[in-house]
């Protein structure tokens, strides 16, 4: 990660510098995904695609890009051209702008021709966003618009129905509308990245005379690094969660000096109110389903006596796992990580001690810090990084942290066994098999981005290609839930395998680290062969994918009976197994239904 | 600020918006000496060097500039 692209940036800076970034990029990121995009423009977009390019990479992205002829997006989304359809894209971003409005109401129009002004400028994209979904089955990116810089009413723009204020509203509430009930097609709202840049900047008449850019060239930083941040979100390389400092941090004051009673939060003063302010905002991304955790330097007593002041708008319940103690910062964030079993970098690290922050970074990967000053700050600081920018939201998200939660219960009963046997037993388990139900796409397909360790090949799928593939005869499909005394985990396990003749190729394997060691593997090879069986399979064609990420399951499929087929200079391994009717079930402690 | 100051400033801006140290430019100096001074770049070059010697020039000059001894004389014009 590079400090220069998160926020707060300078955007000219990062025009000027783009070449040495990039640079630098490309030479310190390995395991780069590459992914291909297309970019569908109303105006000129060369600057805003080697923006993201930039942002794309400092996520582990590796852009390609398809960029049409200006000004061609509609041309281009109802008949592609045949090097759009060669391309291929994964994602389509069309960045239109109020620019490419064609008809805005009259002053004269009466209503009824206003409502047919606005239809017609809808069906346009409507008509697009079908054509494309039809012909490419891929992710689609689409600018709302943003409001003009000026006003030939005034005020009245705004509440007029003849005001290009209302129809642009109106417009962008459409789009919203088509954006709520379609999977797969997100909405870059540039309405508010230029309010939030600034209307009167982001308007820039001269760039727009002088190069046909539909906003301020030193504006697109802020728009390029929006989509990415929508891209990144789409393939799962979101943050998780929080690691939060206390004194100073979540409270003004030191709780072990000041006591609870001298520390700053709540009504009675501003900073106390600046603070609950931000507790607030934490509690906000809880609620989304996001992991609060505290690393403290702090008397264990003192943290939690702080955490029940009376207006403390968080309380421990709130946190999954509480480090109060005196060691190093870095090792309290490895340890929080290893104990909800998520990697260290999917956590931001909110401390507003600098010298915390550089230890961490320093010794963390990829973790983020974001650089906060003073506190009416930290929440624009934190937000505008867009760590855990939303494109779908699963009920599964929101269950999280009750389910992380239950999690840390099965690790204190499994301490009063001595037999790791009797403590799943005890854990009552039942397992839920079944080829994907459309219930469940979005979250099969987050789970196949999101996946990194038990996952071993690492393919990664949009909600479309899951739906395709659900509905194609030649795939076999595994998806598993699994309850337990504790509660349910929901989806955890997915496995995808195409068969060619009598053998299955095991395209995708991948599970929830969260039910690791509970047998929930050996249950789903169980189902998975019986599946196969079903269907005539008598040979499993196993494949292994290193990543820096998945050497958990490096020897996977040794350990469930296969034999190695194959290996290649990058690791990759090819194995097999015969299957038939004499298969011995693998799991003894989970039932399934 | 003298001629010769703007050009001081201009090179670097040249040297970091094209990444190469070894650019030297003059009066002279057109898009053709420069290989990656193409249309996109000449975006993000004007773009700096209105914002770091704070001015904004009429799109007609800026259409009429012939090489880097115009732009110079520009800058001038407007900082005077």
């Amino acid at each position: 990660m590079i400090k220069d692209l998160e926020y707060p940036f300078d955007g000219r800076e990062i025009i000027k510098n783009k070449r040495k970034l990039k640079k630098a990029l490309l030479e310190s990121n390995e395991n780069l995904l590459e992914k291909r995009i297309a970019v569908l423009g109303g105006s000129t977009t060369r600057n805003i695609c080697l923006m993201m390019e930039l942002f794309l990479l400092n996520n582990g992205i590796k852009p390609v890009f398809y960029e049409s002829e200006y000004n061609q997006y509609y041309q281009e989304g109802l008949f592609p051209s045949q090097e759009l359809v060669e391309f291929k894209p994964e994602i389509i971003y069309i960045c239109t702008t109020n620019k490419n409005i064609e008809k805005y109401p009259g002053i004269a129009d009466r209503a009824a021709e206003v409502e047919d002004i606005l239809s017609n400028e809808y069906a346009k994209y409507e008509s697009i966003w079908i054509s494309l979904k039809e012909k490419f089955g891929c992710e689609i990116i689409q600018n709302n618009f943003e409001m003009p810089y000026y006003r030939v009413m005034g005020n009245m723009e705004a509440s007029d129905i003849h005001g290009t204020i209302n129809f642009l509203t109106r417009l962008n509430m459409k789009f919203y509308e088509y954006s709520q009930k379609t999977t797969g097609f997100h909405i870059c709202d540039i309405n508010f990245i230029s309010a939030d840049f600034g209307l009167r900047q982001w308007h820039k008449p001269y760039d727009y005379h002088m190069y046909k850019y539909a906003m301020n060239v030193a504006a697109i930083p802020d728009l390029a690094f929006n989509v990415a941040n929508i891209i990144k979100s789409i393939y799962g390389k979101n943050k998780k969660g929080f690691v939060l400092d206390l004194d100073n941090t979540l409270w003004g004051g030191v709780v072990g000096d000041d006591g609870v009673e001298g520390i700053k939060i709540g009504p009675e003063e501003s900073q106390g109110q600046a603070y609950s302010e931000f507790q607030t905002y934490l509690k906000k991304h809880k609620d989304m389903g996001l992991l609060l955790n505290i690393a403290s330097k702090n008397d264990e007593e003192n943290a939690i006596a702080g955490l029940k002041h009376p207006y403390s708008v968080l309380t421990s319940e709130d946190f999954l796992v509480i480090k109060a103690n005196w060691n190093p910062k870095d090792d309290n964030i490895i340890n929080i990580a290893n104990e909800i079993n998520i990697l260290p970098e999917s956590l931001v690290f909110v401390d507003d001690n600098p010298a915390e922050r550089h230890l961490v970074k320093e010794n963390i990967k990829n973790i983020s810090a974001p650089e906060i000053d003073e506190v009416q700050n930290y929440i624009r600081t934190i937000d505008h990084n867009g760590y855990f920018e939303m494109t779908s939201l699963s009920e599964d998200d929101m269950k999280r942290n009750q389910m992380y939660k239950e999690n840390v219960a099965r690790d204190s009963l499994k301490n009063s066994f001595t037999d790791y046997g009797d403590y799943l037993k005890s854990l009552e388990m039942v397992g839920e098999f079944g080829a994907f139900d459309p219930m469940y796409i979005s979250r099969i397909a987050q789970l196949t981005n999101k996946s990194n360790q038990f996952n071993l090949t690492t393919k990664r799928c949009s909600v479309e290609e899951i739906e395709n593939i659900s509905q194609d005869d030649r795939y076999i499909t595994v998806s598993g839930k699994l309850i337990d005394r504790f509660g349910d985990n929901g989806i955890v396990t997915v496995v995808m395998g195409e068969q060619e003749n009598d053998i299955c190729h095991i395209r995708l394997w991948l599970m929830s680290c969260r039910v690791l060691k509970r047998d929930m593997e050996q249950a789903t090879m169980d189902y998975l062969v019986k599946s196969c069986l079903a269907r005539g399979v008598k040979e499993l064609r196993g494949y292994y994918y290193p990543t820096a990420k998945n050497s958990m399951v490096k020897d996977f499929y040794e350990d469930m009976g296969f034999e190695m087929v194959s290996e290649n200079d990058a690791g990759d391994k090819v194995y097999k197994l015969t299957i038939d009717e004499s298969y011995e079930k693998k799991n003894h402690y989970i039932k399934v239904v | 600020m003298t001629r010769e100051e703007v050009y001081e400033e201009l090179t670097e801006i040249f040297r970091d918006v094209f990444d190469d140290d070894s650019i030297e430019i003059n009066d002279d100096t057109t898009s053709e000496d420069i290989e990656a001074w193409d249309s996109l770049e000449h975006v993000n070059l004007m773009l700096e060097v209105m914002e770091t010697f704070e001015v904004e020039f009429n799109m007609g000059e800026v259409n009429d500039m012939k090489n880097v001894g115009d732009m110079v004389t520009m800058i001038l014009n407007r900082m005077s």
